[in-house]
């Protein structure tokens, strides 16, 4: 393989990264996780399970009321409270913040006002965790309790109580309720004249409710700050330099004051990437000079942290009889909470962009309600999108007798095709995955009564990233990665197939660190799919600088040129007219030398690539209606997905059945459910449901790769895409089972039945 | 306040402590036996990330109170290893990909083992109904599913 | 110095005159977006807001420094995220 030159260490910013030659040694192939066994012996120490001499314990007052005004808050009974060492409320934060760092702090812990059921209001420290709740009771709040909204339509009506006054943003069409925030326009052609073109317009409103990320790790951190202004603390996150930003601008410090380690993370998928607990904690910290832990419950998990935004959706479709889609038009309004940043945008650019259409039009409405600061879901945004519109495109290949994948086929984004939301595709990989999943023997197998098959696509952007990577050679010729990426997913294992595949060495000889803080520099959240891919690159190219160093030293000590020097299987070789001169040196002999050869050896690598490449999946399933009971059984579940390339096949696989099974959560059982009175009513996981072992069956995976031009090995993020389809499918096949179209989700047994009765109904 | 004081065994060893009476058993084993293996994913016994087995019998071990601990041998995912050498289960979970953040596992290691000492050749459909009360958010449980079913065949043939 | 064409979206449009796509000057993405700030003080705070680019189908999150050509085909969105 060629190496590069040191202009991809510093910027890195050509699209065309790809460069591999030949076999993969290690790429591709499955070995053990590196912390597999930390993993299954409960030594990985995840959030919760740091303890340090001294420490104190924390607990959250919070508000249950879904929108009032706080009048006055007195904590002198809780203060007094025998073992009680601090409280803090807004007064102990940064003032004069603005824009998303303001809206953070209010989310965080409330101002004037409290926005949602479960918003936070004052905490505290104290000497154990019992007294630190028992201080809560003490902790007297006036309210002045104010309407409240929480249904994105109902928020958008006249007359609907205003979260928050000239919150809008510029670009909101005129006449709009000042809860409507945001707004987005895009699309090309012209929608009518192809509607007209159409043998079939359809056009259906859909809803989806709000759904959880549901880690089955609660928040968590460890906080310490001294009197000197300086402080570590130690979080599940999945970015521990965004939360080192946060809590120092939240806490009014500078970010190098705060060293942030982050911890194993018990799942994340999207929840992770902001902060909710750890500048509170700090700030405990700080008034108490002693360490704090805090950790949520579930049930503040559920009320005050996440959730996806909720949606309601009208989509509009033409179609030819032979299957040529002519038009495309949708409207997506979502609400993110008591906030701006409901990712419509998002919802809206994703929702067509897996057709090739001359004439599209999307509008996304970003709406304020009573209801938490929503967070980043896996593909925020577009699960929601794909559901409205994979259904009625569905509901036109039924009505004019076509064959669901081969409509798609025939309308598919390929190289070349204007996106839907502006750019021309590059080369993608949905036409692949259409074709994989219409040769897969799933797709023809035969179906039972009360069974119903059902097809969808998805799409998502990925994301690269700020990155930084530090690899370090040992003395005795084996690797050290630091990465700042948390490992949500078994990234660790990728990172060191990476290293092994480049240098040419033994994948139980690498070694991958997640690094703090204060070890590298800056690195983006683990989110948009971006580990595998820019991390994944970053090690690639740290690697390519140590290799260079290596071959550096091998060619002074053979006192030849090292552009006549070449890296192979492990070692330097001389190479051209010195090829045979010298036996070749192995970085195992180069390493053993190196403090008397120039020094320590390390590779670097910081940038931020912009290669990641959009990512497209197709998914089929197939599902049973109990018609007594309107309970949906998921018989048989295949995800096909373009990977780029799969550095290691299992985990990519469980990135695509994780995402299938929340999506069949979403599709079937979660929902948050608020009551008048506007408070959440399930916040505990009995009952709001997730997807249950007995829940699922089997999950098919097929990996596609169509290399992405951006990645040396090809790569595309796969975390996200999976969760896209899903919804759709599940509400196809439920469609094509019983003759049932649902058009909200969750598709819960009483809105089946409810479906099945008005069916029978208006049959008799 | 006064506190309960509770001998028991925790893995083989003998342990004692003193306990809130609020506590439970799942706050003891992390917070004063340092046995942070099992993990408090609801307190509502709904996860079962918490699991352990408490005379014999697979509990979540946030419903057990720390006082109802005196005289109970406990097992935590910690003892599952003897010495160096791995379960079954747990070598086989690494095998087969079967964990992506790993907080579910101990407590999915706990449950898998209590039914093999049931049942040691379940099918899917046992597995899946066992494990019920054990939520995994990342895997969708497939390689879960096949990795038990291999650790199971592995201890048939070493039995 | 050449001009680039770049393509707003819709809820730009009525800062820069109604325009679908407007031209200014810029070798990099940095400049391009100072020439927009320059020329439509309205795009300010969208673009403040940040704002990834397509070029020639390819996303850009965030870079200021990559460079931009005429015949480019260039978009503006907004800032990706994701889960």
């Amino acid at each position: 393989m060629a190496l590069d030159e040191g202009k991809d260490v510093k910027g890195g910013h050509d699209a065309r990264e790809y460069d591999h030659e030949g076999e993969f040694r290690h790429v591709g192939t499955r070995p053990d996780r590196p912390d597999g066994v930390d993993k299954v012996t409960g030594r990985a120490r995840f959030g919760a399970d740091a303890y340090a001499p001294g420490m104190l314990h924390a607990a959250i007052l919070r508000s249950p009321h879904a929108h009032a005004r706080i009048l006055k808050i007195d904590t002198s009974r809780a203060e007094a409270l025998e073992g009680v060492k601090a409280v803090v409320t807004r007064a102990d934060f940064a003032s004069g913040l603005e824009g998303e760092d303001w809206n953070i702090l209010e989310n965080i812990m409330a101002g004037e006002k409290a926005l949602y059921d479960g918003h936070a209001i004052a905490a505290v420290a104290a000497t154990s965790k019992f007294i630190a709740r028992d201080a809560l009771e003490l902790i007297e709040v006036e309210y002045e309790i104010l309407p409240h909204v929480t249904d994105v339509d109902e928020a958008m009506q006249p007359g609907a109580p205003v979260i928050r006054e000239g919150a809008a943003e510029p670009g909101v069409p005129e006449g709009m309720h000042p809860n409507v925030v945001r707004y987005h326009e895009s699309g090309h052609g012209d929608v009518e004249a192809g509607f007209a073109e159409a043998d079939l317009v359809i056009e259906r409103h859909f809803t989806t409710e709000a759904t959880h990320q549901g880690y089955i790790e609660p928040h968590a951190c460890l906080a310490q700050m001294g009197p000197d202004g300086r402080g570590e603390l130690w979080c599940t996150t999945q970015g521990h330099w965004n939360v080192q930003k946060l809590c120092a601008k939240l806490l009014g410090v500078e970010a190098s004051a705060i060293r942030v380690t982050a911890s194993e993370i018990g799942g994340g998928f999207g929840g992770k990437t902001t902060v909710f607990i750890e500048p509170v904690a700090m700030a405990l910290a700080r008034k108490t000079g002693r360490p704090v832990k805090l950790v949520m419950s579930r049930e503040e998990v559920f009320r005050a942290s996440g959730p996806t935004s909720s949606a309601s959706m009208d989509v509009r479709i033409g179609m030819k009889k032979d299957g040529t889609m002519t038009a495309a038009e949708g409207t997506f309004r979502l609400q993110g909470g008591a906030f701006p940043y409901a990712p419509m945008e998002f919802t809206a650019m994703c929702a067509f962009a897996c057709y090739d259409l001359k004439h599209v039009r999307q509008r996304g409405f970003d709406v304020m309600t009573n209801r938490p600061k929503q967070a980043a879901y896996r593909a925020p945004g577009s699960p929601m999108a794909a559901f409205a519109v994979e259904s009625v495109v569905d509901e036109l290949c039924q009505k004019l007798g076509l064959d669901p994948i081969e409509v798609r086929l025939k309308n598919a984004a390929r190289e070349g095709t204007r996106a839907s939301y502006g750019p021309t595709y590059p080369r993608i990989g949905l036409v692949e995955t259409l074709e994989a999943a219409r040769a897969h023997p799933h797709y023809c197998a035969p179906l039972g009564p009360n069974q119903g098959r059902g097809v969808s696509c998805g799409f998502w952007f990925n994301f690269g990233g700020e990155t930084s990577v530090t690899l370090a050679l040992s003395m005795d010729g084996t690797a050290q990665i630091a990465v700042g990426t948390p490992d949500i997913g078994g990234s660790r294992a990728s990172m060191a197939l990476m290293a092994a595949e480049e240098l040419g060495i033994p994948y139980e000889d690498v070694r991958v660190t997640i690094a703090d803080t204060a070890s590298l520099g800056y690195n983006e959240i683990s989110h948009g799919s971006r580990v595998t891919y820019a991390s994944g690159l970053a090690v690639i190219k740290a690697a390519r600088d140590a290799k260079r160093k290596l071959i550096a030293r091998a060619a002074d000590k053979w006192g030849i040129d090292p552009e006549a020097v070449e890296w192979r299987d492990g070692a330097a070789h001389p190479a051209g007219e010195n090829a045979g001169d010298f036996e070749p040196l192995s970085i195992k002999e180069i390493c053993a030398e190196m403090g008397a050869t120039g020094g320590p050896i390390a590779g670097h690598y910081e940038a931020t690539p912009e290669g990641a490449g959009v990512s497209f999946a197709t998914h089929i399933v197939d599902a049973e209606l109990d018609p007594e009971t309107g309970k949906t059984t998921i018989l048989r579940y295949t995800v096909v997905q373009d990977a780029g390339k799969a550095v290691h096949p299992s985990y990519v696989e469980g990135q695509f059945q994780g995402g299938a099974a929340q999506g069949i959560g979403w599709a079937l059982n979660e929902e948050y459910i608020y009551g008048e009175d506007g408070r959440l009513q399930n916040p505990g996981f009995l009952d709001y449901r997730i997807p249950v072992a007995s829940d699922l069956p089997m999950i098919d995976t097929v990996i596609v790769e169509v290399p992405n031009p951006g990645h040396p090995y090809g790569v595309r993020g796969v975390g996200e895409t999976s969760i896209c389809p899903p919804l759709a499918a599940v509400a196809n096949a439920v469609s094509n089972a019983a003759g049932l179209r649902l058009r909200q989700l969750p598709m819960r047994p009483a809105r089946i039945l409810e479906a099945l009765e008005a069916k029978a109904d208006g049959e008799g | 306040m006064s506190m309960v004081h509770v001998s028991a065994r925790v893995n083989g060893d003998a342990v004692e402590f003193l306990c809130d009476s609020r506590e439970t058993l799942l706050d003891v084993l992390r917070d004063r036996l340092a046995l942070t293996g099992a993990k408090e994913g609801c307190g509502t016994g709904d996860c079962g990330a918490c699991s352990v087995i408490f005379n014999g019998r697979l509990v979540a071990s946030c419903l057990v109170l720390g006082a109802e601990a005196e005289g109970a041998e406990i097992e935590t995912v910690e003892g599952m290893a003897d010495g160096e050498k791995l379960h079954p289960l747990q070598q086989k979970i690494i095998e087969h990909a079967a964990l992506q953040c790993g907080i579910c596992t101990p407590g999915i290691l706990i449950a898998a083992r209590a039914l093999l000492a049931k049942n040691p050749d379940p099918n899917e459909k046992e597995i899946r109904y066992w494990l019920a009360g054990n939520l995994c958010r990342c895997t969708g449980y497939d390689k879960i599913i096949r990795a038990i079913q291999d650790a199971a065949a592995e201890m048939r043939e070493e039995a | 110095m050449a001009k680039v064409k770049v393509h707003l979206w819709s809820a730009l449009r009525a800062h820069a005159g109604g325009a679908e796509a407007v031209e200014v000057e810029a070798r990099n993405i940095g400049q391009m977006l100072d020439a927009l700030r320059a020329r439509y003080p309205g795009l300010a705070p969208a673009l403040d807001a940040g704002v990834s680019v397509s070029i020639d189908g390819r996303i850009i999150a965030a870079s200021l420094t990559e460079p931009v050509a005429p015949g480019q085909e260039i978009y503006l969105m907004q800032r990706l995220k994701g889960g």
